[in-house]
């Protein structure tokens, strides 16, 4: 059995989103050093904030101040920071609750080591130096001796209360970015295709039960549900079945349009792959028209496919395919 | 023992638009699942579960957006379950949603899918680059556009009649205020003269990218006694599935949407489609699926759904209107397109559909799909309960 191909996979995407009213006060508040929460019907604070109570599932909307410092209700201690985390150095992750708040929040606590943590100890806020209106605009929670209800970082005594939400220039948006890091690997059946394809060799495999030839393979038939085995050589000339002609350029596509993007049943295959038609005019492509591949130096797949001069293909040969 | 009919007491939909900047996703939710309520004129606590649905998580970056969205829907302390069938998903909801007074598990079930593509591009969520794997060389619309042409040949329809959909749908949304498009100059020279994007498929025959959440209120025999307004009844619902590709699959008029539309309409009793039925809205992301479609679900025999579409029967004043609401081409927040067709079957055998309203619909089919014609959901809905 050839191995087993595998690589790298890193999905990321910068998402956005718009925070609506309660989010943009929190965010907005936190870039001028102020933490907001909200008031439940039942006269709990919330703290980080949220628009519809859930008890009641009423609209909320009454945002009241809440001091910086807080109590550390749990905690757990992180050995290795990732990439993205709050702290580069070893730090614990600790829900604080707020003084003035009934929830408590999560974020990191800077402390030399995890027995200089522990559930009740006091803490407030470290705000970030350069602040945004984002959750790291609070940098992390560290050790604080002080009563509840001290000045706050502000610089003036902040008892909790009311709050408008309303500030200048309101954050309404913000960017969230998203990185997740895979390990791909395509596994046994589709390793052995690209195997194949590096000797210019198009390999499918062929189901035991209903006799179709799978290109590319997946293993397993999906109409009968079986594991397919058997090694199919197809090609390497097939038949346009279907296609389109393409207008717009696409992103990341170094291909000059228009350009045909068609279905082709390769001689000997049940199911058509999809690939590009050169080598004619954009406006001369049809159904039925015979092709076969053109590969280029280097290259894990044909570069596209061009017209072999032979005649086209019945429509009764290929309907079945499209 | 029998199964329990199923009513929809309350509809509400968000006025979609392609950017939502002023709500959050639980603000976009909320909105609809408020208007819903009020329709039925309910409150938070009549309602006994709540059944939602998206498009893939890749579309918002949110991973599992309903446990956030349970204060927004009321649902702390209830069922709440999520559904996921790709762009078939809202019609799917739906069905879970009824699947569970029908069964007489819960009284009444708030149900509501939702899409807010503007914090996200749903074409990157859909092709993320794979190790060895040939990148995708066609775009959105490249997807679709060889089927397109497979079914023109295999009809042998003129190619006029895609601009003829995209022309009709951009004039029937101009009569529904939720519609994103409102395209108030369309005619259907500017339709034709559209940039050909994916030949033979022109820019003004895709749909638009649009933030928008829609809801219902499905209630039981009990509850349909005490709506304020004229119920909706389910007469038949149903789901089927087939792999993306395999041998054999016919994209231009899949299996699994033949079966699925004959289990609909031999659970409500319908012997002819065309005949027994008086408006269909059905999901026609591309103005060609239409035809398709109309042949799919029994409306015309194969090559011959695009005679229905030239002749004027699925105009809004036509024998068979369809897409009443100006369609998935006029309107697409993904996760919730499913069930704003589901939907707009219920508003119009209840009489609520306002300026777009089919005189006399008494038996409107809801229709979904979604996932490279992976999944399909129908839901046949009536003015009078089943089995009068
Ligand atoms: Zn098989």
């Amino acid at each position: 059995m050839p191995d087993v191909l595998s690589a790298p996979l890193v999905v990321e995407f910068p998402f956005t989103r718009s925070l609506g009213p309660v989010q943009s006060a929190f965010l907005t508040g936190l870039r001028e050093r102020v933490v907001l929460g909200v008031r439940t019907t039942d006269d709990r604070t919330l703290v980080p904030p949220v628009e519809y109570d859930p008890v009641t599932a009423e609209e909320i909307r009454d945002l009241v101040e809440v001091t910086p410092t807080g109590t550390v209700t749990t905690w757990a201690w992180n050995h290795a920071p990732r990439r993205g985390q709050p702290l580069t150095t070893p730090f614990a992750w600790v829900l604080v609750r707020l003084d003035g708040a009934d929830t408590a929040l999560l974020h990191a606590l800077d402390a030399p080591g995890p027995d200089a943590v522990r559930t009740g100890m006091r803490v407030r806020v470290r705000w970030a130096e350069e602040r945004t209106g984002a959750i790291t605009d609070i940098a992390c929670f560290e050790p604080y001796d002080g009563e509840a209800g001290e000045p706050g970082a502000t610089g003036k005594s902040v008892p909790a209360g009311g709050h408008s939400g309303v500030f200048g220039d309101p954050i309404t948006g913000i960017v969230a970015p998203a990185r997740l890091d895979y390990t791909y690997s395509p596994g046994r059946a589709q390793s052995a295709y690209i195997e194949a394809l590096s000797a210019r060799r198009t390999v499918g495999e062929r189901c035991p039960s209903c006799r179709k030839v799978y290109v590319p393979p997946r293993g397993a038939c999906p109409t009968c549900g079986v594991a397919t085995a058997e090694q199919v050589e197809v090609g390497p000339r097939g038949t346009v079945t279907t296609f389109c002609i393409v207008n717009i350029k696409a992103k990341n596509l170094d291909i000059e349009v228009p350009y045909v993007y068609a279905h082709i049943a390769l001689d000997g295959a049940d199911l058509a792959l999809h690939a590009r038609i050169g080598g004619i005019p954009y406006d001369q492509v049809r159904m039925g028209l015979r092709v076969a591949p053109v590969w280029t130096e280097g290259a894990r797949y044909p570069d596209h496919y061009r017209p072999t001069g032979e005649p086209d293909a019945a429509y009764e040969t290929y309907k079945e395919l499209l | 023992m029998s199964k329990e009919p199923v009513a929809v007491v309350g509809i509400g939909q968000t006025r979609h638009v392609a950017a939502r900047r002023d709500v959050s996703i639980a603000g976009l939710v909320r909105e609809a699942a408020g208007r819903a309520l009020d329709d039925a004129e309910l409150t938070w606590a009549d309602v006994d579960a709540v059944v939602i649905g998206k498009a893939p998580d890749f579309f918002e970056g949110v991973m599992m957006p309903e446990l956030y969205l349970a204060d927004a829907l009321g649902a702390v302390g209830k069922p709440m379950l999520r559904v996921h069938t790709a762009g078939s998903v809202g019609g799917s909801t739906a069905l879970v949603a009824a699947g569970l007074v029908a069964a007489r598990v819960h009284g009444t079930v708030l149900t509501l899918a939702f899409e807010k593509q503007s914090e996200s591009n749903a074409m990157w969520g859909l092709s993320l680059p794979i190790p060895f794997q040939q990148p995708l060389l066609a775009g959105a619309g490249g997807f679709f556009a060889p089927h397109v042409r497979a079914y023109m040949r295999r009809s042998g329809a003129p190619d006029t009649v895609g601009a003829l959909v995209a022309y009709k749908d951009r004039r029937n949304a101009l009569k529904n205020p939720y519609a994103h498009l409102h395209e108030h100059d369309i005619t259907l020279e500017k339709v034709v003269a559209s940039p050909m994007l994916w030949d033979p498929i022109r820019y003004s025959e895709t749909c638009p990218s649009s933030d928008g959440a829609c809801a219902m209120v499905l209630t039981d025999r009990a509850g349909a006694a005490r709506a304020p307004r004229p119920p909706a009844w389910l007469l038949g619902g149903a789901m089927r599935s087939e792999p993306t590709l395999f041998a054999g699959k016919d994209f231009v008029s899949p299996q699994a949407g033949k079966d699925c539309a004959a289990d609909v309409y031999r659970q409500a009793g319908i012997t002819d489609p065309r005949r027994d039925i008086d408006a269909a809205e059905i999901y026609v992301p591309f103005s060609w699926y239409e035809p398709m479609w109309l042949e799919n679900l029994g409306f015309a025999a194969e090559g011959e759904g695009w005679k229905l579409t030239e002749s004027g029967v699925t105009a809004l004043d036509g024998d068979l209107p369809v897409n009443m609401s100006g369609g998935v081409l006029s309107t697409n927040p993904i996760g919730a397109s499913g069930m704003i067709r589901f939907a707009e079957a219920a508003l119009q055998v209840r009489g609520q559909a306002g300026a777009h309203q089919v005189d006399g619909a008494r038996r409107v089919l809801g229709h979904a799909y979604g996932g490279g014609s992976q999944f399909f959901a129908m839901w046949l809905v009536g003015s009078a309960p089943p089995g009068s």
